[in-house]
């Protein structure tokens, strides 16, 4: 008998819109099904629905939950309290604010267990050892603060897994850690499933983490099971076109690939479609996939794919082959650099952040910076562009010293270097409209007004493809992606020589990042300098010249992104890159060594 | 299943609010409500005084002669007409009390966002001298200032605004200060805008919706503080009509004539009853439809 079984469960808004329409599989004790989709998809409140649990505004309105022979969704509310204590685990995606600041690591392990806390000690000691945790009485009486992210999250994990539950359902557990913890947690993760017999449902929106924790592998869209079959299945043959282009705009650390992003924007929750969900966005639509929702039909390959058409899909599909690109060579050597920086420090207060930072950015290059949280990447673009209060060091641009502080940067040099921000909900002014937004730089600079500015204006939007009848929009009513794009186009509008973008990418879906990143690929390519601040090997590798990789605030190694990312010399790189997860895909293994 | 196909791209809000600020304001049933009192005392202010009867320095009758005889609702200690004197009194207490909040706002904002905005030292500085202002009491101040240089309505107004400045200036520092974290706002600095500029265009527009409570919350106090002042004998000084001076005028003679007392201390309560829901209805409104980023 199967673990957990889902069927037909379906999750509504009070309006009557549905979120989660008909989603059904089942698990063994022991497997992990990975669950992935892109904001919006619905992936989280199935999660939550797999609790018998759904947000204020959206009710489950049909289907099943068996776990461990029990239907949750057809038990009382007091009834569900106790099978949830007894067969379900959950772990949520922000360890920081999911444990209770106020309370010991120890109360917290044991407080959702039956029994008294006495005789659930030892069960708890040997769950913190599996975890990879101290398990003596100290560590037991510390707070949740006192605590790294990795160490709460691992906590949490101690906290689902301790009971034994029959199901474990993990929410973007990874989401906020480095790449390093990641790799561990999950290979822990995995690890305690199969020991103790217990199936999990992993929600995760990166493929990469997926494919390395799930058995199975289901791919969701718009409230629909898109996709669904053994990792393998799902991701070394994909059927269905969005899977494809999902894998397609994934950036790769081990090639330097073109990315693929999906044309058009994912639908809202809970839109209404007449047809096949994707169709809109998909390659290979024709009329009958508008008509009528297509069932999951078995993929020729072993999974179970929701497209009428998987068979041409199938075929035409392996006729796409990816060039690596080559990197641009025509670069002159010995002209001056347009920014280099020697000798770096910051610190904030009496603790330094940044030891003796140097690099050189050539005019059309593409400098990425990789570090992982904590690594000053953040505090050295700020430097860069003169935010940081306390700092030190030399900086030139053109050949020409750079003062440190943006004080006393003349209005020329503001504006040959421009900045973008990671977080594209905050760097748009949300009382100006788009096109406001990307005029108030212009009048600054050039003091162009009126229809002058208007027209500049809209050569930038065009420029990163916002089409101008979104122009008179507010930031509010624009996808994450767009407002990056919009961002950009106001730093273009400037006219820069230099663009620092601190990890534009990291708050957006990969389809989206895609675009992002070829919209940066191709402004390089018009002669656009750039440093680009990431937390992502794999990033870098798509759209970096050079690399420089940080760690506490030191450079351990530098060069071409080619060298480093294949043959790294410092341990550091080396780990990193190690525990950078990769969706294996069949491309990779045929193409050629890049050059 | 019924299914209908998706409306064009990028056009899948579903029920956007109204897009227009005031008309999303009005939604709710309490602002509509506060926003009627609000305004039908306004009115009642500034048109009573060509509405009354009688002229409200006229005496008509004995002292709390009761209704009748011409006079609706009887006379008050100086035996003038009720009537007249409740309608021509809410002209001066409205202007004043809106030039104050005006004033007091003004300076208040100015501070908060200077301060917000320069930090260091300059902010050090100017919060002190803001603690300093707030450990004096509004009214005994008021009334220190008055029994020294006499009573005049501007000197109360500008004594009521700066009454009212440091706990302006407080507030907006604190909602300015994330804002200055805001990415938009680095990006103004980066870019070298002027002060002004980043003051005006990319930190007041987001801060309106406490800026809007507090300006309601304070046109209320210094409602209050000037009838509070008037009731005490340093505001609006006899013959003269106002609220607040009627009950003190007309106090001793609550048992025989209540009226005299009790309609004054209504409209005082209407006006600020009707402000406050006004105020922290807008405020509620903006903070759910636009204070959330997505």
């Amino acid at each position: 008998m199967n673990a957990v079984e889902v069927t037909g469960l379906t999750v509504a808004l009070d309006d009557g819109s549905v979120i989660v329409d008909d989603v059904s599989f089942a698990l063994e004790s022991g497997q992990v099904m990975g669950l992935v989709g892109e904001s919006g998809s619905g992936k989280s409140t199935v999660a939550l629905a797999l609790l018998g649990f759904a947000k204020r505004g959206a009710n489950i309105v049909g289907g099943k939950v068996v776990v461990g022979g029990v239907d949750l969704l057809a038990l009382g509310r007091n009834e569900l309290r106790e099978a949830r204590k007894k067969l379900i685990g959950f772990v949520p995606q922000d360890p920081a604010t999911a444990l209770n600041p106020a309370m010991r690591i120890g109360t917290q392990l044991t407080e959702g267990m039956l029994g008294g806390r006495k005789e659930n000690l030892p069960r708890i000691r040997e769950v913190l050892k599996a975890v990879g945790l101290p398990s003596d009485d100290a560590f037991l009486r510390r707070h949740p603060q006192e605590l790294s992210g990795g160490q709460q999250q691992r906590v949490a994990i101690a906290m689902a897994v301790s009971k034994g539950p029959k199901l474990i359902v993990f929410d973007e557990p990874t989401t906020g850690l480095d790449v390093s913890t990641q790799a561990r947690v999950l290979e822990m993760v995995g690890r305690l499933c199969s020991d103790n017999g217990m199936a999990a449902v992993f929600v995760s929106h990166d493929l990469a983490v997926v494919g390395a924790v799930g058995d199975l592998v289901t791919v969701m869209y718009a409230g629909q099971v898109l996709e669904t079959g053994t990792r393998d299945e799902v991701l070394l043959t994909a059927a269905h076109p969005y899977s494809i282009a999902l894998l397609e705009s994934v950036p790769s650390t081990r090639q330097r690939l073109p990315l693929v992003p999906i044309p058009g924007r994912s639908p809202a929750a809970g839109a209404k479609f007449e047809g096949c969900v994707f169709a809109d966005r998909c390659a290979y639509a024709e009329d009958r996939c508008r008509e009528a929702v297509p069932a999951l039909v078995t993929a020729p390959t072993g999974g179970a794919a929701r497209c009428v058409r998987v068979e041409h899909v199938r075929q035409n599909q392996t006729c796409q082959v990816k060039e690596p690109l080559r990197r641009i060579e025509s670069r002159e050597e010995g002209r001056a650099s347009v920014l280099s920086v020697r000798n770096l420090n910051a610190s904030y207060d009496r603790t330094q952040v940044l030891f003796d930072l140097s690099f050189d950015v050539a005019p059309g290059e593409c400098v990425g910076i990789v570090g992982e949280s904590g690594s000053g990447k953040t505090t050295m673009s700020r430097c860069l562009i003169g935010l940081h209060e306390s700092q030190t060091g030399v900086m030139e641009m053109d050949g020409k010293p750079l003062p440190l502080r943006l004080r006393d940067r003349s209005k020329a040099i503001k504006q040959q270097m421009q900045y973008v921000f990671q977080n594209p909900y905050g760097s748009l002014n949300p009382r100006e409209t788009v096109a406001t937004s990307v005029m108030v730089p212009l009048k600054h600079f050039y003091g162009d007004r009126g229809k002058a500015a208007r027209a500049k204006a809209q050569e930038a939007l065009e420029r990163v493809e916002i089409p101008w009848r979104l122009a008179d929009r507010y930031p509010a009513e624009l996808s994450g992606g767009q407002r990056q794009r919009v961002a950009i186009a106001r730093a273009l509008a400037c006219d820069p020589k230099l663009l620092i973008c601190d990890e534009v990418t990291s708050g957006l879906d990969v389809s989206v990042q895609a675009s992002v990143v070829e919209l940066l690929r191709s402004l390089q390519n018009d002669g656009l300098s750039m440093v680009f601040i990431t937390h992502d090997l794999a990033v870098v590798r798509s759209i970096g010249d050079r690399v420089v990789v940080l760690s506490q605030g030191r450079v351990v190694e530098s060069g071409e992104v080619e060298s480093v990312l294949s043959a790294p010399e410092h341990a550091y790189t080396r780990g990193l890159l190690a525990d950078t997860l990769e969706v294996d895909r069949p491309d990779a293994e045929t193409s050629e060594v890049p050059g | 299943m019924i299914r209908t196909r998706p409306r064009e791209q990028g056009e899948q809000e579903v029920q956007a609010p109204p897009k227009n600020l005031t008309r999303r304001v009005l939604t709710s049933r309490q602002t509509r409500l506060g926003l009627i009192m609000l305004l039908t005392m306004i009115v009642f202010a500034i048109v009573g005084p060509f509405l009354a009867p009688h002229s409200p320095t006229a005496v008509m009758a004995k002292p709390y002669a009761p209704p009748g005889d011409g006079l609706l609702l009887g006379a008050d200690s100086l035996g003038r007409d009720i009537v007249s004197r409740i309608l021509s009194g809410g002209a001066n207490l409205t202007w004043m009390a809106i030039a104050a909040t005006a004033l007091g706002v003004a300076l208040g904002t100015t501070i908060g966002l200077v301060a917000a905005f320069a930090g260091g030292i300059v902010d050090m500085l100017l919060m002190r001298v803001v603690d300093v202002l707030l450990t004096f009491p509004t009214i005994i101040m008021a009334i220190l200032f008055i029994s020294m240089v006499g009573p005049s309505r501007w000197i109360l107004v500008v004594l009521v605004a700066i009454g009212l400045t440091p706990g302006m200036a407080r507030v907006m520092r604190g909602s300015a200060r994330p804002v200055m974290r805001r990415e938009h706002v680095m990006w103004a600095r980066t870019v070298g805008l002027s002060s002004r500029h980043i003051l005006m265009r990319e930190v007041l527009p987001s801060v309106t919706s406490p800026l809007m409570v507090e300006i309601g919350l304070r046109l209320m106090w210094s409602v209050v503080g000037l009838a509070s002042l008037s009731f005490l004998g340093f505001g609006v000084q006899p013959p003269a009509s106002d609220w607040g001076l009627m009950v003190s005028e007309n106090k001793d003679g609550l048992a025989i004539q209540p009226l005299a007392v009790f309609i004054p201390a209504v409209c005082v309560a209407l006006f600020t009853i009707g402000g406050n829901l006004f105020a922290e209805g807008a405020a509620r409104v903006i903070g759910r439809t636009e204070g959330t980023r997505s």
